[in-house]
């Protein structure tokens, strides 16, 4: 502290400093606090450090064992075991960000700039509840209701645009197909996406929209010139933290996916390309040894995937800043 | 809303982890209040195959309520995982979904048991696999082996097909696709399942038996219920599942022999009366070769096995493995089982049988 070096005064007699140097009082919560929130800085490095020293530990068995005792005595060769399952990830994950961005974004501009106060301000609260939902209960629902209720549709699909290598092959019998499970997700990071996005969106400049329809803009073409751009770091951020949660989701897809180790694009069938978080939650319970070792490598690719997109995300809000409204 | 559930994630944590805790401890002070002539006390440990944590949890709980004493621990970890406990000592029994290989047998090998002491694999649990299906119309459907596996193959797509329609004359098949639901997830099911197919159908079924799906593709489906779920909300559907979990949906019947037989108890338990025994292994020792096509015995079926000592280091765990595992083999703890867990309980031919190899263990 600066203070500390300022020359001791006699005791009784006050000195009279310059006034930008008066010893500042010290104030028993100003160190509380700071303590506190160093502490909880500090925490969160640690506990993620931890998990990456753990997923390290774990699964360097699985990395250095030679690949014939991995075939004899876990799942199969690591580097070509985990292939199917993180193109799986990322397969579901994408086409859950697919179906989610365009509703959250149309949702989020409804709540910002087309409903009445009161209506926004309902549905903004509704929309969260949607984050309290369970995992298991989106994946019972997915089973039970939204599985069958989808096979006329995947029918339909498959019948008529089935030409399209992502809706050929043999319908599934129960519906548990790859787009039933990333419908599933979509419905998980919508709210995510729409909260992240209905903020940005209202910090739009009056001003900027102001002048847009001063200008004569209509409302849609207002949204365009000004909300939008405005927005762009925001939806792009908010649309990789929907991205990073659909890439971990385990329960729902483990349960809703009917998945296997075989990469395919088609999204219909009742062969998918399972996800990692799902392949450890369904072998996990009876893994033993190397296969424990292996699962666990398996969480940390997952892992690095994660990683990897939130810093994209970062990379491209970073790129983005410059030119977006924002400044 | 989002803060409220970040606080809430860690704070509902820390109450699931409480309540857990509490489950546990009101667990082990079942029956304290009642009276009990035992004068057993100290703590097993086992460790095994999650097939029958119904039934061990039915088990521990009636024996430490007649042993208030007795702290009976099983955790359903998997075989593999109970295999490598009870060869460690860490578990004092394992629950197998297959008996130790003659490999893994011999005098010293097992850290919990006396050095000349090898181990006894013991069939307490048996439990039907039943083969479930939802054909719009059809509710009686008879299946042989090769039938089957070319099903579950991938190799008969139609339920029209005529090896289907040749053993079902009668039956409105539809002109439908077969969707064959399999388990996604390593498991004794549905290694019993494969297990069947390559013994009966070799020609049909390439496969060597695995807890894992040898297949690749094909609709999967995570736990029993996961394969229940499947089957029952989708159409022209087919899987298999413990039979216990079975009750709502149709259940084909078996060829074995020149009769169909549906996955009862009574034509279950049989599979262990008539199956031959491993070559070589110790008079106590109750390593089955299952003989699945023996006449009158329903063929698919998991048999789990309890793994003890035939000599421990500690004389008191004996006492304690002999007094579990006794009341596991006797018709009390066979009928408990087949309440809890829909198991098929030993004849009363195998529970003496048993009987006496738990008796020699020492």
């Amino acid at each position: 502290m600066s203070t500390d070096t300022l020359p001791e005064s006699p005791a009784d007699v006050a000195p009279q400093p310059p006034s930008s140097l008066i010893p500042a009082k010290k104030r028993i919560g100003d160190s509380v606090f700071k303590t506190l929130s160093t502490g909880a800085g500090t925490t969160i490095l640690v506990i993620l450090a931890l998990v990456a020293a753990f997923l390290l530990v774990q699964a360097i068995p699985a990395l250095t064992t030679p690949q014939d005792q991995q075939l004899a005595n876990g799942y199969g060769y690591f580097p070509t075991w985990i292939v199917p399952f993180a193109f799986g990830t990322v397969w579901a994950a994408a086409w859950a960000l697919l179906l989610a961005v365009p509703v959250a974004l149309g949702i989020a501009l409804f709540i910002s700039h087309y409903a009445p106060r009161r209506l926004a301000q309902g549905l903004g609260y509704l929309i969260d509840l949607l984050a309290a939902v369970p995992s298991v209960v989106f994946g019972l629902w997915g089973i039970i209701v939204l599985a069958p209720a989808m096979m006329p549709v995947y029918t339909w699909l498959n019948a008529y645009l089935g030409w399209i290598p992502l809706f050929g092959g043999q319908v599934s019998g129960t519906g548990r197909t790859l787009l039933t499970a990333a419908v599933v997700l979509a419905v998980m990071i919508l709210p995510i996406i729409t909260s992240l996005t209905r903020e940005v969106f209202l910090q739009t400049p009056k001003l900027h929209e102001e002048a847009a329809l001063a200008l004569g803009a209509t409302r849609w073409e207002m949204v365009k010139m000004s909300v939008l751009p405005f927005g762009r770091a925001g939806i792009v951020s908010a649309c990789m933290l929907g991205l990073g949660r659909a890439l971990g989701e385990t329960m729902a897809v483990a349960m809703v996916l009917s998945g296997s180790d075989v990469i395919t694009i088609e999204i219909l069938t009742s062969t998918n390309t399972n996800t990692i978080a799902a392949t450890i939650a369904q072998n996990f319970p009876e893994a033993f040894a190397l296969k424990q070792n292996q699962l666990i490598a398996g969480g940390l690719v997952l892992f690095v995937i994660t990683l990897a997109v939130n810093m994209i995300a970062r990379w491209i809000v970073a790129r983005r800043a410059q030119y977006s409204g924002a400044n | 809303m989002l803060k409220i559930s970040k606080i809430g994630a860690p704070v509902a944590l820390l109450l699931a982890g409480s309540m857990a805790l509490a489950g546990c401890a009101a667990n082990e002070q079942t029956g304290g209040s009642t009276t009990s002539g035992s004068s057993l006390s100290g703590t097993l440990t086992g460790k095994g195959a999650s097939s029958m944590k119904a039934a061990q949890e039915k088990w521990t709980a009636d024996f430490q309520t007649a042993n208030t004493g007795v702290t009976v621990n099983y955790s359903p970890d998997g075989s593999g995982a109970g295999r490598e406990a009870f060869v460690s000592g860490a578990a004092n029994f394992a629950g197998s979904d297959r008996a130790l290989k003659d490999s893994e047998m011999g005098a010293g090998k097992f850290a919990g048991c006396a050095a000349s002491s090898s181990a006894l694999n013991l069939p307490v649990y048996i439990s039907p696999i039943a083969v479930v299906f939802k054909v719009d119309g059809v509710t009686d459907l008879k299946l042989d082996a090769d039938t089957l596996a070319g099903i579950f193959a991938g190799t008969i797509t139609k339920w029209d097909d005529a090896k289907i329609k040749a053993l079902n004359p009668d039956a409105g098949l539809p002109s439908a696709n077969i969707t064959a639901v399999h388990r996604s997830d390593d498991s004794g099911t549905t290694q019993n399942f494969t297990e069947y197919l390559s013994a009966v159908a070799p020609s049909v079924w390439t496969k060597d038996p695995d807890g894992q799906w040898p297949f690749p593709g094909g609709e999967a489906a995570k736990g029993t219920s996961g394969v229940i779920d499947a089957v029952t909300n989708g159409t022209n559907t087919i899987g298999y599942a413990d039979e216990s979990a079975a009750q709502n949906l149709s259940k084909a019947q078996i060829k074995v022999g020149d009769e169909f037989l549906s996955p009862t108890a009574e034509a279950a338990a049989k599979i262990v009366d008539q199956s031959s025994r491993v070559d070589g292994r110790a008079d106590n020792d109750w390593a089955l070769n299952l003989d699945r096509k023996a006449a009158g015995v329903y063929p698919i079926v998991l048999v789990s096995y309890a793994i003890v000592c035939e000599e421990y280091k500690d004389a008191s765990v004996a006492t304690l493995v002999k007094a579990y595992v006794g009341y596991i083999v006797s018709a009390d703890g066979q009928a408990a089982g087949q309440s809890a867990a829909g198991s098929a309980p030993l004849s009363a031919d195998m529970q003496s049988k048993l009987k006496t190899a738990v008796d020699s263990i020492k």
